[in-house]
């Protein structure tokens, strides 16, 4: 690893005037992207950020390290390109709900199974932001939109799962206001060997703003929110005495000192467990049954990715092989020589 | 090998076409009968014929497969249209083959397979073939090879299910005996293919000899027959097929220009075999993904490109049409990127095993916007290594993506190749800047080429951001300027003119001018070349002029165009570059001569045509 460089946040803001709308989630995530790369200390040259089309793939511009502003839903594909073909650079996808679970679905869930040590921000809105608010795959059922006048008869993806059914190793979830919490995820991310998943809750202030409002609501966020770190009590509520516990095999919120549920009874959180159980229950919690869980749920250490397998096999069939130069390859195996 | 008491007659030049149910293993004796015949000396093409199945209904002529082999003592440009020898496994493969019998030819049947059961599931109306397919004036070998497999390879603890096997092997072995081949490189390639079923490699090689005694000491044909080896430029040489040819070239290209080779693609028929290949050569440090579908494999190689590798992807046509989006993506980011389309039957799934020319104007014309493109096609198996070669060269030294056009016909096809030395191929520079340039601009461009600076990730001091979305000149930033926009759209076409200082003049063979000159481009070489000589040899003035650079054209062809009374533009589809070449030459007139039967053209169909057109 490199030594750590001294960086502030402007050093990673690049001179193109930020064009997302005022009061847009997606600044809030920019400002901690550029955050959690000067913490990082990566140097500038071997951050490369790759995107598809929507609102939120517009990042590539607004970085000042190498970036890519690829094609719609192919941001994962074109990142898995970057990173197989020179594997010491920090690849960051950004994407979006529309670009990464519709158009791109397929790409996204094959570069979380070949496990690429890729960090892939899906910023999801719940809406088709650029081409002015058609519904997406994460819309909740029901909601009205440009094409779906009467509701939407679909019911939504829940990212998360995707992830965990792709064999993901990591998943993390931050709203777009969770300004710190973004940074700490990123930084985690960024040094994860593997692929990372973090899903930013973001609000769209023109097409479907107040997606969030029942978790951000100022008098209700702490008991609607959890904040989940490994290790530590699932905890949450205004007074940290709401906690959630296993009951049978389900989740279950509680009230600390009420019908009967002491602290003992609180789950300690273990993102390091490869079993998807647990995980699968947190990512799928939804108010008002449960709080929102924030953080990062599922990191899974794992000593490989698909960079450093294939660098493996490649230097076993290099030594085990006779052959390494193409005249040595062009003139192996049957020939003859006309004189 | 023992001496033969039967007469000796040597010939010219044989088409044999080694044909039975696609599990009998047809491919694999057609390859080893080949490469046979090309180590003996002798000039080789060769063709297989599958279906696209890889298990059809046993029996039935849908289900057969088929290898045809053209080797000879003088240059052999083609397959061949018609064969001398058929061997036959079934009944099908004989119902499936009769219209490419010449007159007379040698037929091999496995006659344990002529039953009643057999002969009705090929599709015989009675149950005489021989009388129905009209074939008594044939040379007809009745040869009971499943009986004879199985008491030659009765001693061996093998199942009757392996023991039936080898018996494209007693095939072989009979025509090895036919034409005086040796045997012993066969036997060789057996004992190492199956090195750990030493078992395996036994009985295919009695299998083979059994075939070669049967013929040799039950004299069942009436002579054997010598091909002398051919009159070949000297050099050393291989066998090789289309898409290992390119497979190949890309990998020289790669070490030429000292960059590392990624292939991103997906599996599809004809093309699959080239990131096979590449997949092999991990030892060369070849990065060879096979991805989730087509359009992935396009992107990973973008992405592979951008970040500095010589990336490239490969496909046939319905895969094209997924990556044509992605196309552009390069084009307008202006990243070199090959494209390969081994092109088969169209539209849709249409004949995937069968061959066509008929992505042409896809290449040329098939993306959204403006979007000129570098488009160059291999002609043979041998020279699909160059064009990959130079396809790899042009993407990286103008920036841009390249359209590498091969077929099915050649990508399957072998032929000799005489091996080139890496050091006489010609270099390669990527354009990539160093660090510490000072005010790197994405989109300055070399004046010489058009094309842009290569500044790869991991470089100090080059951070830019590259995308889909319209540029401005030389800086590179997203861009809506009208005016811009006209500017940089005439740029990336004056790109791809600037090919032109690569593209050689195009060289007429035949004569320098006269009554008729025929045009092809791409797989049609070899049968168009063998029918303009045959015709010159009978004092017609014709010429051919072969495109393998399609965009830009070389430089002299209208000069050369102008110098003929009549021009006929022959190809595998409706007339794709007949109608390049009419938007192009509007005043030339030009005749057109077409098949669509996923089908290479046959030497005797083009002279019929030429002489019709000699003679109108």
């Amino acid at each position: 690893m490199e030594n750590k460089i001294q960086y502030q946040p402007s050093d990673f803001k690049s001179n193109q005037e930020v064009r997302w709308c005022p009061g847009c989630g997606d600044h809030g995530f920019l400002n901690a992207l550029h955050k959690a790369m000067a913490e990082l200390g990566i140097s500038r040259e071997n951050h490369v950020v790759v995107s598809g089309i929507g609102c939120s793939s517009r990042t590539p511009y607004y970085v000042n390290t190498y970036a890519f502003h690829g094609i719609h839903g192919r941001a994962a594909a074109i990142s898995t390109g970057v990173k197989i073909a020179n594997p010491g650079l920090c690849v960051w996808t950004v994407t979006g709900d529309g670009d990464a679970l519709a158009i791109g679905g397929n790409h996204f869930i094959h570069m979380i199974r070949r496990n690429m040590n890729i960090n892939l921000i899906l910023l999801n809105n719940q809406i088709y932001g650029l081409t002015k608010g058609q519904y997406s795959p994460t819309s909740r059922e029901g909601q009205v939109t440009k094409t779906s006048p009467y509701g939407t008869i679909e019911p939504p993806f829940i990212p998360g799962d995707l992830v965990l059914g792709a064999q993901g190793k990591f998943f993390a979830r931050a709203m777009d206001t969770h300004i710190k919490l973004q940074t700490e995820i990123f930084v985690e991310a960024a040094q994860f060997t593997g692929a990372s998943v973090i899903e930013i809750l973001q609000n769209c202030v023109i097409f479907n703003d107040g997606a969030y409002d029942l978790l951000t609501d100022k008098e209700h966020r702490e008991d609607r929110q959890i904040f989940l770190k490994h290790g530590e009590k699932m905890i949450f509520g205004k007074e940290k005495n709401k906690g959630l516990i296993l009951d049978g095999f389900k989740l279950k919120a509680v009230t600390i000192g009420e019908d009967g549920y002491t602290m003992d009874d609180i789950l300690v959180h273990n993102a390091k467990t490869q079993n998807p159980f647990i995980h699968m229950m947190l990512i799928g919690m939804s108010y008002p049954e449960y709080p929102v869980a924030f953080g990062i749920i599922r990191a899974v250490e794992t000593s490989d990715n698909y960079a450093s397998k294939l660098e493996r096999q490649m230097n076993d069939v290099k030594a085990k092989s006779k052959i390494h130069t193409m005249d040595e390859l062009l003139n192996s195996g049957d020939t003859w020589t006309v004189e | 090998m023992t001496q033969k008491n039967q007469e000796v007659i040597e010939l010219d030049q044989v088409v044999i076409r080694f044909s039975g149910d696609s599990g009998d293993g047809m491919q694999l004796t057609g390859t080893l009968f080949s490469e046979a015949s090309a180590l003996f000396g002798n000039d080789v093409a060769t063709f297989p014929d599958f279906p696209a199945e890889i298990r059809a209904p046993q029996g039935t002529v849908g289900g057969v497969s088929g290898f045809q082999v053209h080797f000879g003592h003088s240059e052999i440009k083609t397959p061949g249209d018609f064969c001398d020898v058929l061997v036959a496994m079934n009944p099908a493969a004989l119902k499936a083959n009769r219209r490419w019998l010449k007159q007379g030819a040698i037929v091999i049947l496995n006659s344990d397979e002529f039953n009643e059961k057999q002969i009705i599931r090929a599709g015989y109306f009675t149950e005489d073939p021989i009388t129905e397919d009209n074939l008594h004036d044939f040379n007809l070998i009745y040869a009971p090879i499943n009986t004879m497999v199985k008491e030659a390879l009765s001693k061996l603890e093998l199942d009757n299910k392996s023991t039936l096997r080898c018996k494209n092997m007693f095939a072989l072995g009979m025509c090895y005996w036919l034409f005086n081949r040796p045997m012993e490189n066969t036997m060789q390639k057996f004992e190492k293919k199956f090195a750990k079923k030493p078992i395996l490699a036994e009985a295919n090689i009695m299998a083979m000899k059994a075939g070669y005694n049967y013929a040799d000491s039950l004299g069942i044909f009436p002579s054997s027959y010598k091909v002398l080896p051919a009159e070949i430029t000297p050099g050393k040489y291989r066998t090789i097929c289309g898409n290992t040819g390119v497979a190949w070239g890309f990998a020289a290209a790669a070490e030429k220009s000292g960059l590392n080779l990624f292939c991103g693609s997906y599996p599809i028929t004809p093309a699959t075999e080239i990131l096979v290949e590449l997949s092999h050569l991990k030892n060369l440090g070849i990065k060879a993904l096979q991805v989730e579908d087509e359009i992935a494999g396009i992107c990973t190689a973008i992405g592979a490109s951008f970040a500095g590798n010589l990336a490239v992807t490969t496909t046939s046509g319905p895969g094209l049409s997924l990556k044509s989006e992605a196309i552009n993506l390069a084009v307008i980011a202006e990243l070199p990127l090959v494209i390969v389309d081994v092109q088969r039957g169209g539209p849709s799934t249409g004949l995937p095993t069968k061959t066509e020319q008929s992505d042409l104007l896809q290449a040329l014309y098939g993306r959204n916007g403006e979007s000129p493109i570098a488009v160059i096609a291999a002609s043979t198996p041998s020279d699909c290594f160059y064009y990959a070669f130079i396809a790899a060269k042009i993407a990286v030294e103008h920036m841009m993506p390249v359209i590498l056009l091969t077929d099915g016909y050649i990508g399957n096809g072998s032929a000799p190749f005489r091996i080139p030395k890496m050091a006489d191929l010609p270099a390669i520079h990527p354009p990539i800047v160093k660090e510490g340039t000072e005010d790197y601009q994405p989109y300055r461009r070399n004046p010489e080429t058009m094309a842009r600076y290569w500044a790869v990730p991991g470089t100090k001091g080059l951070e830019h951001r590259v995308g889909g979305l319209e540029k401005m000149a030389i800086t590179g930033t997203v861009s809506y300027v009208p005016e811009n926009h006209e500017i940089m759209t005439k740029e990336r076409a004056s790109k791809v003119a600037h090919v032109l200082a690569d593209v050689p003049d195009l060289e007429v063979e035949g004569d320098g001018n006269g009554e008729l000159l025929v045009i092809g481009w791409g797989s049609t070489y070899g049968h168009l070349i063998s029918a303009v000589n045959r015709l010159r040899k009978h004092g017609k003035k014709l010429a051919l002029a072969h495109f393998n650079y399609i965009n830009p054209l070389p430089s002299n062809t209208e000069e050369i165009l102008r110098k003929y009374k009549k021009i006929v533009v022959c190809e595998i589809n409706m007339g794709q570059f007949v109608q390049y070449m009419r938007t192009k030459f509007s005043d030339i007139e030009f005749m057109q001569y077409n098949k669509i039967q996923g089908l290479p053209f046959t030497e005797i169909e083009l002279i019929d045509c030429f002489n019709n057109i000699l003679e109108g």
